[in-house]
């Protein structure tokens, strides 16, 4: 398994279509002007420097916070003029990874994975036992059904929240983050879950990183936030913005400010 | 659409397994059980092979399906051919594989014996105390290093303290001060007002509230208000490494933060028993004056003449006493925090209640004195 080069191209049928985005905090704008669309297939990446709002245009994006200005449509449909039993179907759709893998501390590794089973399907306990044992297999977890997250170092607590975000089978995944505070390797290894979960599954993924390793190794779309102009500046392939963006603030982010000879 | 599974033995000892339409925990998957009967009906299997042509759409179902159909060839040493499945459910199987799970976790033994249990119960007790002692030394070393005028911690700390535990406090004070005087009203009113002794109401009212009540009532309202956020304030620093970094850069964590805590709780907490008691006072009245038709100098006479300076010296003692309890028992759990956020919740709650078990021990250890001593 070579996850870094495998470079696959979305199906072009867009999934994620958001139109003129206005994200702000009270009176404090954000972003503006923010237009872009997620295809089928994509492993997608939100870039962009220190708090540029990366994380919130993912909460935008999972329905977690309304945007000010704009829409967000799924498949056609916009989420915030949606009724609440479509907004409840949409967000089955979605499954998260959270920073740190927010698994739920008071319960254990198979009882996190099989909430959203017993809350959403009528499956019977034995057979939602047995799904979360392959869940939990598929990212390596299997056999630490009865540990409980402050029994698992990172790495694992991270493997073991995207195992909760699959419980599902989403055809979205989000990731926050996903690299931040894992040892080089255990990244690496994410990452590659990350590209095999996407193709085998056919799952669109959107991540969240400032991790340029990852950015290459998996993405294959993505856009860029600058918060000088408040707004994107470049979105598309990120191997293909590294060679032909006009623009230096993207060329000096893909390249660790050694590609832009400044000062 | 639904999901079929159709199974055919050839000639050559090697099963067939044909999967059409759509495999989907939606639907009602068929159950491998036919397939593991088969595997052990004695007739020899040598291989199983798949047919995936017809199938139309799948998802996790198919996945535990197959999962648990190759474990049993495993366990009966029959060779599954993966050939005939869909590249992505290959890969996906190959993830889920026992040679790619995570190892090296282990955790300490989990049912230890009923001695073992009671033995560490009973050390945890002894290292509880030796740590509660230590604590103590160390705030008293702390607060002699302090009178010596050579503490260590930053005035606007006090200040900022002070006014939390103080001023912020007294709307609460101010409203349960006022519901326990009358409580206290009322409860005397109705066994006084049969020898038509109402006017002692005053009296019961007063020397209670004075002497113990607004005392012990303030007393209870800083630990849940003020000992718990100690604990968690100083919990959430030790969770966030903040009490580390203060040890690495010289400073006493004792000194710097448990210090200003408790000088500013034990300063205050006097002053909010007056305060309570003045308000103890003053709902007694209300009770007395509105419902027991006494006169209102009537009852401020009889207070006046109720109460001596003694009550008062005592009342002010038992809230010197609550406030280092406290503090102590907040910054102690605070600082005994592990690291994790549910042991910050852990830690606001042990406070609580290791400071209002040591508020009404005090309390009765200060009351029998007094008793003893005839004050």
């Amino acid at each position: 398994m070579n996850g870094a080069e495998i470079v696959k191209t979305g199906s072009g049928e867009p999934v994620i279509d958001v139109r003129g985005l206005e994200m702000s905090y009270g009176s404090f704008v954000l972003m503006r002007n923010l237009d872009f669309t997620i295809n089928r297939g994509d492993i997608f990446i939100i870039m962009g420097g220190s708090g540029c709002g990366k994380s919130t245009l993912l909460k935008h994006l999972v329905g977690l916070k309304q945007p000010a200005k704009g829409q967000i449509l799924y498949d056609g449909i916009s989420y915030w003029d949606a009724g609440i039993d479509e907004q409840e179907r949409l967000k089955r759709r979605f499954g998260i990874l959270f920073q740190s893998g927010a698994l739920w501390s008071s319960m254990t590794l198979a009882e996190n994975v099989a909430m959203p089973l017993e809350q959403y399907t009528t499956l019977s306990s034995a057979q939602i036992r047995e799904l979360v044992s392959f869940k939990l297999s598929l990212v390596g977890l299997g056999g630490f059904e009865e540990f409980y997250p402050s029994e698992i170092s990172g790495g694992m607590k991270k493997r073991a929240g995207l195992a909760r975000a699959m419980a599902l089978d989403p055809d979205l995944l989000f990731f926050d983050e996903p690299s931040a505070g894992l040892d080089p390797i255990s990244a690496r290894l994410l990452d590659d879950l990350i590209i095999e979960l996407s193709e085998s599954l056919g799952t669109t993924v959107v991540v969240v990183t400032h991790e340029l390793a990852s950015i290459f190794a998996i993405g294959n779309n993505s856009v860029f936030l600058d918060p000088d102009v408040k707004t994107m500046t470049a979105s598309g392939d990120p191997k293909q913005l590294l060679k032909e963006s006009p623009d230096p603030k993207v060329i000096s982010f893909l390249t660790r400010g050694e590609g832009v000879q400044q000062h | 659409m639904t999901s079929e599974l159709a199974i055919s033995r050839n000639a050559d000892g090697s099963l067939l397994l044909a999967l059409a339409g759509d495999w989907k925990l939606t639907n009602r998957l068929p159950s491998p059980d036919s397939i593991l009967a088969e595997l052990a009906s004695g007739q020899a299997v040598q291989r199983l092979a798949f047919d995936t042509a017809a199938l139309a759409g799948w998802d996790s179902g198919l996945l535990v399906f197959l999962a648990r159909v190759i474990d049993a060839c495993g366990q009966v040493g029959v060779t599954v051919d993966r050939d005939g499945l869909p590249p992505g459910i290959c890969k996906l199987l190959q993830l889920a594989s026992p040679e790619n799970q995570r190892s090296g976790v282990t955790r300490g033994e989990k049912n230890p014996s009923f001695l073992e249990r009671v033995a560490d119960a009973a050390l945890d007790q002894v290292k509880g105390f030796k740590e509660v002692l230590a604590f103590i030394g160390e705030v008293t070393l702390a607060f002699m290093k302090m009178l010596r005028g050579k503490g260590d911690f930053r005035r606007l700390d006090l200040i900022v303290t002070i006014q939390e535990t103080g001023a912020q406090a007294l709307p609460i004070v101010c409203l349960i001060s006022l519901l326990v005087g009358m409580i206290l009203a009322f409860v005397a009113a109705i066994q006084l007002k049969m020898f038509g002794a109402q006017i002692y109401v005053a009296d019961v009212v007063g020397i209670g509230m004075v002497r113990v009540m607004g005392a012990v009532m303030t007393g209870v309202i800083m630990s849940g208000r003020t000992g718990a956020a100690f604990a968690a304030q100083l919990g959430t620093m030790q969770v966030n490494e903040e009490i580390d970094a203060l040890e690495t850069l010289g400073f006493s964590p004792v000194e710097f933060l448990v210090l200003p805590r408790m000088l500013a709780l034990t300063l205050m907490m006097p002053l909010l028993c007056v305060y309570s008691d003045l308000m103890g006072v003053f709902g007694g009245m209300i009770v007395g004056v509105g419902i027991l038709d006494l006169g209102f100098m009537e009852y401020v006479h009889e207070t006046t003449a109720a109460l001596s300076l003694t009550h008062f010296a005592v009342g002010l003692f038992h809230s010197f006493v609550f406030g280092i309890l406290v503090a102590i028992a907040g910054c102690l759990r605070g600082i005994q925090c592990e690291r994790s956020a549910s042991a910050v919740g852990y830690a606001a709650t042990s406070a609580v209640v290791t400071s209002i078990v040591c508020i009404v021990v005090a309390t009765a250890i200060i009351t029998l004195s007094c008793q003893v001593l005839g004050i």
